[in-house]
């Protein structure tokens, strides 16, 4: 995937201005960046959610907006945070759905075999039949992440996915997305808050600031003194942990 | 077993069908009919009480499905056809129908009574979906406020044009003028709970949200405005025919999905078997309290609906209290 000056004007404020980069096949790349900062709209952009004002998106050799709706369904993926949570779904109904762009409402026998295997994937098999709105936000998530890998494709963008989890959640789901890519072959996007999350967890990041790439790299490059300060106007301590930078604010 | 409780459902609505066609001011044995002499008897069996049955039939299945699939469609259990203003569109197309072409038929009336019911609900659903509610009680308000203003409308021209006294008339539901040639419109209700039962995981993928809809490469509009506009086109035939039945879209896809949760392929026919079952009840009550004679059936259906309808805000509301102390 290659993002090439991409705008985008909320009335007469610029969110996004020319931003370009390439996204790294087969690795986990994460967006951070302060509040207002763009990066979930790019996450928009570049996942179809949100509509852009100028600039190329190219997937797979062709414009993004070129693609089928029901086509791209089946090579990129993404989880938001603002679905539905009070319907009466079962998880495996809602697993389920992640088969549609494939065999809409006619599940063969290969769909329900993808599904068992995501339900496993995700250790669901024990609450495999009880009802979304009666999980905990951790099931919940496990679920959604289940439902998308189920929908088996190569690109998968997560936006703000630890919010509203506790410490033991988030860390579990980061691991989770380590091996989404490790194992599958994933290539995953996501939007974080946490440094240390995309220090801990990703390849390569990505760091907006006033709606523009700020810096993009390795995390060595990029989770640096100089650089979050750059980013957040806030003084950083790094720690090296088991080869990862710490970062330490307050 | 999965399918019990459906036909269980279907076993009772069979047995409430047969009582209901041997019910009524002449009384009619099983002996006369397989007589088969004709007479009296079987005309009136042929010509009112079976097409009352199917009638009655069609509006309890098609109310609650359109209850249904709007219920999905707007994340909101509080949404149907009479909170959501598509009955008091479809009066309001009728009125429209009687005034510019008082002399043309059902027709006329009943193309007026789908359009601007449909119009209604799209209008009313679009509103709600620009200002985001968070509250979901707020919205089934907004949707009866709506519907005053245009039943005031509806009302106002019924007083200018002199058709207030036809119009209530009209409006009031009642299966007591169904006779054979003049109720088969609600036959539409058919082949629509057929295309809903198709579109069945398209509507709960909807349901699920906007971006969630679009991941899985779902036309969310295109889908929205195809259920609301067949949960339109169910109740504004049911109204041309039989005329207004409130509470029932309400009530009946709430109480079914207490036990059988949300999945559309899984309860819409429970969904509709309960709805026949339930309108069945209220006409025969309708039809007993004050024999020989009877009462209109929206009488019932109002006052059970209303007491149910209260009481389904009250749980929601303290369940509502309770998630959020849990989650503290």
């Amino acid at each position: 995937m290659n993002v090439q000056d991409l705008i985008k004007n909320y009335g007469s404020k610029t969110v996004v201005d020319e931003v370009s980069f390439q996204v790294p096949k087969g690795k986990v790349l994460s967006l951070i960046g302060p509040n207002g900062a763009g990066k979930s709209t790019v996450m928009g952009m570049i996942s179809r959610l949100v509509a852009r004002d100028a600039g190329i998106i190219h997937f797979e050799d062709k414009d993004l907006n070129k693609w089928k709706s029901k086509e791209l369904a089946k090579k990129l993926a993404i989880l938001t945070q603002h679905n539905n949570v009070q319907l009466k779904l079962t998880v495996r109904e809602l697993v389920s759905f992640g088969r549609f762009p494939y065999s809409g409402s006619h599940l063969t026998k290969e769909d329900k075999e993808i599904v068992d295997k995501a339900i496993a994937y995700m250790e669901l098999e024990s609450i495999e039949d009880r009802f979304i709105d009666e999980l905990s936000g951790g099931q919940r998530q496990r679920a959604y992440i289940a439902m998308v890998i189920a929908q088996d494709t190569d690109y998968i963008l997560f936006d703000e996915p630890t919010n509203n989890l506790d410490i033991y959640h988030a860390s579990n789901l980061m691991r989770m997305v380590r091996r989404l890519c490790d194992e599958l072959g994933k290539t995953v996007i996501l939007v974080l808050h946490e440094i240390n999350y995309a220090a801990f967890y990703s390849d390569y990041v990505c760091a907006f600031a006033d709606g523009k790439i700020a810096k993009f790299g390795t995390v060595e490059e990029v989770i640096n003194k100089e650089c979050l300060h750059d980013i957040y106007k806030v003084d950083f301590e790094i720690i090296n942990v088991k080869g990862k930078p710490l970062s330490v604010y307050y | 077993m999965k399918y019990k409780s459906t036909i269980i459902l279907f076993i009772i609505l069979i047995i409430l069908a047969i009582m209901s066609l041997f019910m009524g001011a002449t009384d009619i044995g099983i002996s006369t009919l397989i007589s088969g002499e004709k007479s009296i008897y079987s005309d009136i069996f042929l010509l009112a009480r079976i097409p009352r049955l199917l009638a009655i039939l069609c509006t309890g299945v098609g109310m609650s499905v359109a209850g249904l699939i709007m219920q999905q469609l707007c994340m909101n259990k509080f949404v149907s056809p009479t909170t959501g203003a598509t009955i008091q569109s479809a009066e309001f197309g009728i009125a429209l129908a009687m005034i510019a072409f008082p002399t043309m038929g059902l027709a006329v009336r009943t193309i007026f009574a789908f359009i601007l019911a449909i119009v209604g609900t799209l209008l009313f659903v679009f509103f709600i979906q620009r200002i985001k509610f968070k509250d979901a009680v707020l919205v089934p308000l907004i949707g009866i406020m709506f519907g005053n203003i245009i039943g005031g409308i509806t009302n106002f021209l019924g007083y200018q044009w002199e058709i207030t006294q036809q119009l209530s008339t009209y409006f009031s539901g009642s299966f007591s003028l169904i006779l054979q040639g003049n109720y088969e419109l609600v036959y539409l209700v058919v082949p629509l709970i057929i295309l809903a039962f198709i579109y069945a995981n398209h509507f709960n993928i909807v349901g699920m949200g906007e971006d969630f809809s679009k991941n899985l490469g779902i036309n969310y509009q295109g889908i929205l405005i195809l259920g609301l506009s067949i949960s339109a086109v169910i109740t504004a035939s049911i109204i041309v025919v039989v005329g207004q039945i409130s509470y029932i879209g309400l009530i009946v896809p709430n109480l079914v999905v207490l036990f059988k949760g949300d999945k559309i392929r899984g309860t819409l026919i429970d969904t509709a078997l309960f709805g026949a079952i339930f309108v069945l009840l209220c006409d025969m009550i309708a039809r007993s309290i004050i024999k020989p004679y009877e009462v209109p059936i929206e009488l019932i259906v109002g006052s059970v609906g209303s007491v149910i309808f209260i009481i389904m805000l009250f749980y929601k509301l303290n369940g509502g209290r309770k998630v959020a102390v849990n989650e503290q």
